[in-house]
Order: C-alpha cells, then sequence, then structure tokens
C-alpha cells in the first residue's frame, strides 16, 4: 500500500517535471520561431513599406514580391549572381578541403607539423585585415565592380584549405588498415584516396558541401566591397543590405522581407533535408576540433 | 616541502588543498622560465649550427663537384637534365627563367623602393591632368610578393643543388636515377602528397599569408586618408602607430589608446558572455529535449535548427530592426501592454545596447550549441546516472558531478574557439548596431558596442584609416594568440592526434 502510494506521488511528480517542460520547450520554440513569423507577415505588408510598430500588416498583398521580380530592381541578376557563386564556391572549396584534410591525416612528412602550426597562426588573425589588399589584386586583375563574380569565387575558394579541420577529425577515425590493405592490393596513393577514402566520406562530404554552399548566401561586407555598389556583380546579401540603409529602409523594408524569405527557403529546405548529416559534421567537428 | 603521497593529500581539506596548488604554482614558475630559457639556448644552437653547415655543405658540394653540378649552381637543372634526369632539370631551369623575367620586367623596380615606398609625388600637369608618380600600394605589394619569390628561388636553387648531390653519388655508385617516368608515378604515389597539397596552399600563400605580410608592415606606415595612393604617397614610420597606444593623454578629442583599452574591454566582456550564456543556455535546452518521456524530440531539436538554417544577415538583420525605437515590433509590442507608457530605445543606450546584444546572441547561437550538446551528452556512459540514482543524487548533484565535468573536459578546446570566435564575431555586433551608439569621446567613430574587429572595419572602410586598423589587426591577433596558448595549456583534454588511428 505505502509503497503503492510513493510510485503515485512520484509519478505525479513526473506529470508535474513533464507538464513544465513542455511549457518552456514550447515557450523556447515560440521564441525562435517568431521573428521568422513577424518576417513573413511583413513581406505581405503593402500598407506600409517602412519598420513598423504592428506585425499584423495593415493592408495585405503581393506587391512587394512582384517588386522583386520586376525590372524595378536587380533582385533576380543579385540571386542568379549568388547561386553561380555558391555553386563554384561549394564545389571547389570542398575538393581543396578534402586534399588538405586527406594529406594531413594519412602522410607523414616533414613539413607536416609546420604546415599546421602556420595555418592555426594565420587563422588567428581577423579575416577583414586581408580584404584591402585582396580588393587591391583583385582590381588589378579586372575581377571587381560587373565582373566581381569571378573575384569573388577566387577569394571565397582560394585560402579554403585552411578550413580542413571537421574533416580532417572525420579522416582520423577511419582507420589506416584500410589504406593498408588497398596499398598491399597494389594501389596507389591516389587510387587509395579516391576510390576507398572518398566513398567513406559521404556524411562529412555532404556537410562539407552544404556548410559551403551557404557560406556565400550571407557574405555581404566582402561581396559589397568588391562589387564597388555595381548591380551586375553585387550578391543577394549585399543588395539586400543597401535596402536597409538610411536613406532606403522607409521605402524598402517590405521588400527586404520579401527578398529574405525568397532567399531563406531554398537554402532552408535543402538544410532542413540534410539536417542529419549537418547535425554529425557540427558534433564531430566540435569533439575533435 | 615534501612530496605529498595520495593518501596524505586526500586527508587535507579544501583550504589546505588550495593552499598547495597555490604554492605548487608559484615555485613553479621558475622552472618554466628555466626550461623556456634551455629550449631557446638549443634552438638558437640549433638554429646556428644549421646556417653553419648548410653553407659548409654547399661549399663542398661545389668544390667536389663535377663540371655539371658546378654549372647547376649558376644555371638550375643543368646536372639534373644532364644526368637523364630531365622533366626535374626543365623544371627547375623554367623556374629560374621566371624568376629572372619577374625581376627583370616586373618585380625588380618595386623591390628597388621598398626601403623608402616611392618618391615622385603625383602632380597635377599645367593642362589640369593628373601625373601620377609612384605608386605606394604598389612598391609595398609587389615589393612584399618580390620578396617571396626570392625565398622560393633560395629554396629551389638548395634543391637543385642537392638533387646534384644525390645524383652525382648515385652515378659514382652506379645506382640508377630516378627517370621522369618515375617522377611522375612518385607524384600520384609516394609523393602524392605534395600533388594535393600544391594548389591549396598556393592559394593560402597569395590570398592569405601575403596579403597578412602586406597588412603587418602598413601598420609601419602612415598609410591612411592623407596619404592615400595614387593620389599621394605613404612611407615608413617606425613604431609611430604603436606608440599611440600608449600616448594616454590626447589634447584634441578623443584619444586612441583610450577607445582601444575600452573596446578590448567590451570585446573580452562581450566574448565572456557570449560564449557562456550559450553554453549553458544551450545545454540545459538540449538536456531538457533529451530527457526522458519527452515527446516529438525531433519536432523540437528542427524548430531549433530551422533558425541556423536561415542566413543570418536575414534574420539579424530583422531582429535589429525589431527592437527599433520607436518604430520596431518590439517597442509595438511593449506599448500596446502598457497603454503607451513604455517605450525602450534598445540601440541608443550604452548599457541597454549591450545587454540586448547579449540577449539576442543567445538566440542566434543556442541552437548550434544544441546540436553540438547533443551529440555529446549522448555519449556520457548510463550507468553513472544509474548509480548516482541508486545512491540517491539529485538532479543537480547529477548535472554538477557527472554531465557538467564531462561536458568541459571533452568540449575545452571547443569553448576556446567559440571564446576567440565571439571576440571576432563581426556579424553579430555589425549587423545588429553597427557598432552603436556612437559616442563622442571615443577615437574614430566608434560606438559603446563595437567589437576590435568592427571597429578594425569601420576604421578601414569610412575612414580609410589603414595604419591604425592594420594596427588592431595586429593586437586582436596578439591578443587571440596570448589566450590561446594560455588556456590551450591548462585545458586537460588537448589530445593527442595519433589516438584516433
Amino acid at each position: 500500500m505505502a509503497a503503492e502510494k510513493h510510485s503515485m506521488s512520484m509519478s505525479k511528480k513526473k506529470t508535474i517535471v513533464n507538464t513544465v517542460s513542455y511549457i518552456v520547450l514550447g515557450l523556447i520554440s515560440v521564441i525562435w520561431i517568431l521573428p521568422f513569423v513577424f518576417l513573413l507577415l511583413k513581406s505581405f505588408d503593402i500598407g506600409n513599406t517602412g519598420v513598423t510598430k504592428n506585425f499584423i500588416p495593415s493592408a495585405w498583398g503581393f506587391d512587394n514580391y512582384a517588386y522583386l521580380f520586376s525590372s524595378d530592381c536587380n533582385f533576380l541578376q543579385w540571386y542568379f549572381n549568388t547561386f553561380i557563386i555558391a555553386l563554384f564556391v561549394c564545389v571547389i572549396q570542398t575538393v581543396m578541403q578534402f586534399m588538405m584534410a586527406y594529406t594531413l591525416s594519412r602522410f607523414r612528412f616533414k613539413l607536416r607539423k609546420p604546415l599546421m602550426n602556420i595555418m592555426l597562426v594565420l587563422g588567428m588573425f581577423p579575416g577583414f585585415l586581408t580584404m584591402i589588399v585582396l580588393y587591391q589584386i583583385l582590381k588589378t586583375i579586372g575581377l571587381t565592380g560587373d565582373n566581381a563574380v569571378p573575384g569573388l569565387i577566387l577569394v571565397y575558394v582560394a585560402s579554403s584549405g585552411m578550413g580542413y579541420y571537421v574533416i580532417k577529425g572525420f579522416l582520423d577515425t577511419l582507420p589506416k588498415s584500410l589504406d593498408e590493405a588497398a596499398l598491399v592490393d597494389g594501389a596507389n596513393r591516389m587510387q587509395i584516396f579516391i576510390k576507398v577514402i572518398i566513398p567513406l566520406c559521404k556524411p562529412i562530404l555532404i556537410y562539407t558541401v552544404l556548410t559551403s554552399f551557404m557560406g556565400p548566401w550571407g557574405d555581404f561586407v566582402f561581396a559589397y566591397t568588391v562589387s564597388l555598389g555595381s548591380q551586375a556583380g553585387m550578391n543577394v546579401a549585399a543588395g539586400l543590405n543597401s535596402w536597409l540603409s538610411p536613406a532606403n529602409i522607409g521605402s524598402h523594408f517590405t521588400h527586404f522581407c520579401a527578398g529574405g524569405v525568397i532567399v531563406a527557403i531554398p537554402v532552408m529546405i535543402l538544410f532542413l533535408f540534410l539536417q542529419k548529416y549537418y547535425v554529425e559534421g557540427v558534433t564531430g567537428g566540435a569533439v575533435k576540433g | 616541502m615534501a612530496q605529498l603521497t595520495d593518501l596524505e593529500y586526500l586527508k587535507l581539506n579544501k583550504a589546505q588543498r588550495f593552499g598547495l596548488k597555490f604554492t605548487a604554482f608559484f615555485k613553479a614558475i621558475p622552472g618554466w622560465f628555466k626550461n623556456l630559457g634551455i629550449k631557446i639556448w638549443t634552438f638558437m644552437k640549433n638554429f646556428f649550427w644549421g646556417v653553419v653547415n648548410f653553407f659548409k655543405n654547399l661549399g663542398l658540394t661545389f668544390w667536389h663537384g663535377d663540371w655539371k653540378t658546378k654549372v647547376s649552381y649558376f644555371v638550375m637543372g643543368f646536372g639534373s637534365v644532364m644526368r637523364g634526369q630531365w622533366l626535374r632539370g626543365i623544371l627547375f631551369f623554367l623556374f629560374e627563367v621566371v624568376f629572372i623575367l619577374y625581376m627583370v620586367l616586373f618585380g625588380g623596380k618595386f623591390l628597388g623602393q621598398l626601403y623608402i615606398l616611392g618618391q615622385n609625388e603625383s602632380s597635377m600637369g599645367d593642362d589640369g591632368t593628373i601625373k601620377y608618380g609612384d605608386n605606394s600600394f604598389d612598391i609595398l605589394l609587389y615589393g612584399v610578393l618580390s620578396l617571396f619569390f626570392i625565398v622560393a628561388l633560395i629554396y629551389t636553387w638548395y634543391l637543385n643543388v642537392k638533387q646534384n648531390k644525390i645524383g652525382e653519388d648515385y652515378v659514382k655508385a652506379k645506382k640508377q636515377l630516378a627517370t621522369a617516368k618515375d617522377d611522375v608515378r612518385a607524384l600520384v604515389d609516394k609523393d602524392f602528397y605534395k600533388t594535393l597539397l600544391a594548389l591549396p596552399t598556393l592559394g593560402i600563400l597569395i590570398f592569405t599569408v601575403l596579403p597578412i605580410f602586406f597588412m603587418i608592415l602598413v601598420a609601419f606606415t602612415n598609410y591612411d586618408k592623407s596619404h592615400f595612393p595614387p593620389q599621394n604617397l605613404f612611407g615608413w614610420v617606425g613604431f609611430d602607430n604603436f606608440g599611440l597606444l600608449f600616448q594616454w593623454s590626447n589634447s584634441e578629442g578623443a584619444s586612441f589608446s583610450m577607445t582601444f583599452g575600452q573596446i578590448l574591454l567590451w570585446t573580452l566582456v562581450w566574448a565572456f558572455f557570449a560564449t557562456f550564456t550559450n553554453y549553458f543556455l544551450g545545454m540545459l535546452v538540449a538536456m531538457l529535449i533529451n530527457k526522458k518521456g519527452i515527446k516529438l524530440k525531433k519536432l523540437w531539436r528542427t524548430v531549433l535548427v530551422f533558425s541556423i538554417a536561415i542566413p543570418q544577415f536575414i534574420s539579424i538583420l530583422f531582429v535589429s530592426n525589431m527592437f527599433q525605437y520607436p518604430d520596431g515590433i518590439i517597442n509595438g509590442i511593449l506599448s500596446t501592454l502598457s497603454g503607451g507608457k513604455l517605450l525602450i530605445d534598445f540601440w541608443g543606450n550604452a548599457w541597454i545596447a549591450r545587454i540586448t546584444v547579449i540577449v539576442i546572441n543567445v538566440w542566434i547561437g543556442v541552437p548550434y550549441l544544441m546540436l553540438v550538446v547533443t551529440g555529446i551528452l549522448m555519449n556520457i556512459p548510463a550507468d553513472l546516472y544509474e548509480s548516482a540514482n541508486i545512491d540517491g543524487a539529485s538532479p543537480w548533484q547529477q548535472y554538477s558531478k557527472i554531465t557538467l565535468p564531462y561536458m568541459l573536459f571533452i568540449t575545452g578546446p571547443y569553448l576556446l574557439t567559440s571564446f576567440t570566435g565571439n571576440m571576432n564575431n563581426f556579424n553579430v555586433i555589425y549587423l545588429l548596431t553597427g557598432g552603436g551608439p556612437k559616442v563622442q569621446e571615443y577615437y574614430g567613430n566608434a560606438g559603446k558596442t563595437d567589437l576590435l574587429i568592427t571597429w578594425l572595419f569601420s576604421l578601414a572602410v569610412n575612414d580609410t584609416n589603414y595604419k591604425l586598423a592594420a594596427v588592431i589587426g595586429i593586437m586582436v591577433f596578439i591578443v587571440v594568440a596570448v589566450l590561446s596558448l594560455v588556456i590551450y595549456n591548462i585545458i586537460p583534454s588537448t589530445r593527442n592526434e595519433e589516438e584516433f588511428q
């Protein structure tokens, strides 16, 4: 009898704890989702194009979206630019990082440790420090302004070898006996890399492609500097950001919101589909990094 | 003090243990310096003998070498070609030709002026056209590039000599030298790493190392708005810019040193709060979701991950405008709730802005931390909790004695990188506040929420004050490097990388 009572109070306590947990989780979810709901609502606001106190639009309509696709603005051009950049960057960056990571994980050569240390030290310099010089280098080879797209691709991928850590962490967990077995079977190192190692790297490969595809969508500082305000060379982030300057925000804030929704949707869908791999990469990187 | 045994140590109370550790720490300091001294001494000794041997070998190789080797000292790759290793030989020779062409046609004139960064000012001609003189920027950039080239040449030249020596020894011993075919084969097999590394390292060299070298040098020049090429020249000023950091009194307006000190302090405070609020709240959320008996785990997680998927510049810029005064959504809600009485100028007041930034950063960072922590939480052996339960440990005890120590041990390095990452967290600060509220008493239009990195950016982009931007960049590097070095030596979880394989 007593034991039964005890378990009763236990389960009661459990219910209370669980209820509180659900309330907290619900609250958290609301806080994390609400800004995006506001963003979505605001993108349908055709009553006031500036920043407003009310999140419910005073008048509803698709005008903001229509504006994005009209000839009045260059949104489509920016979107296309960003897509091209992201496509190239995700392919080249993944290849470069794999080359670096595989080398540092599998080969032992004299300059290996120094190389890793140098890259570690280089990583401690703030990134913007080099922006002025990179801009000048790009200008010299004519890849600024209207030609900013190839210039941006070049800058994004050129130093990407330095971001090898997550992949190397993954490769380090693959047993070396795999390599040795293939070596005994007469494969050379290149064949081992391409035919043995790469196929085993699917999760981390998807993670790398995903993150490097998403990177260019968010960069506005460098994209803005390199494109010099040229509409033909700007990416989506720099373009949308320019709508929020004090002079433009009154007439363009809702356009920004609509543009934000259009940018977010494909990236989000991609992300939610590949969530599993992203989570694996993030946790792996944090533990081994 | 004699070394205590484990048992004796365990008998001590907490204060005594602390005292023991405290004294041990200070007692160890002379030892550190001694070790450091020994290390430096051995390094110097090795370095000196290395240099001596290097030149001795070069001389001996030349002296004892045959005529092919001797010619190779001047025409790179000659010996290799003559001994049948034509691929290497031609590559050596090509490099020499490229180097000479580069120096004669392009690099030489910049290198020659590197010591003064140009002498001829640009001038306005009689007909109103500008006649450009020397361009200090180009001189510095291509001068540094030429120096890189020279280092590369010396290294290649040394390789070339070494190859000759090996070639000669092989021929003497009647051994087969590696042919061009062997060379190619090695590049996909034994030396495959050279093939793989070529492109990434070249990219890093040109797009990271060269610019960083350049900017470090800019910190020693007067490159700013009034010394802006191609209209004006800039030149070397030694340590003057760094001197500004220690110049406390400044008669005319805001001082650089004071601003730097204040911003550095806020950067550290920000990094501390941004890292640890995210860490603990992220851990809390992760534990809540992973708790036994909570359903729909996947849904809760997806809701949070959702906010990572949206590019930061959209979400942060929108949130920044939500907190706008007086027209933002948050103020709209506040005034509705309070009947129009309560409006908060979130970005206008220094302390409110700082707190708001940290709070919003929680919103940005927690989902990410939640993912990181979830993975690690699942790795904690469940039997630890079971036995703790049997022993009657409360949830708090379980957390502070099992979960937290485990987490701190595993995520030590991650905490360090996220601390330094937050010091350089440009996106959050720049998109939320732009560094504001701007104040008069700060130098260079800096604001109360500016981090060193955002200040660097606005100095460089808005004021074209490159010299001070470079100084700040170097200081950021020094702070990050020192912090990393110290913390990395303290935390226990820096592991041996070979352990995994």
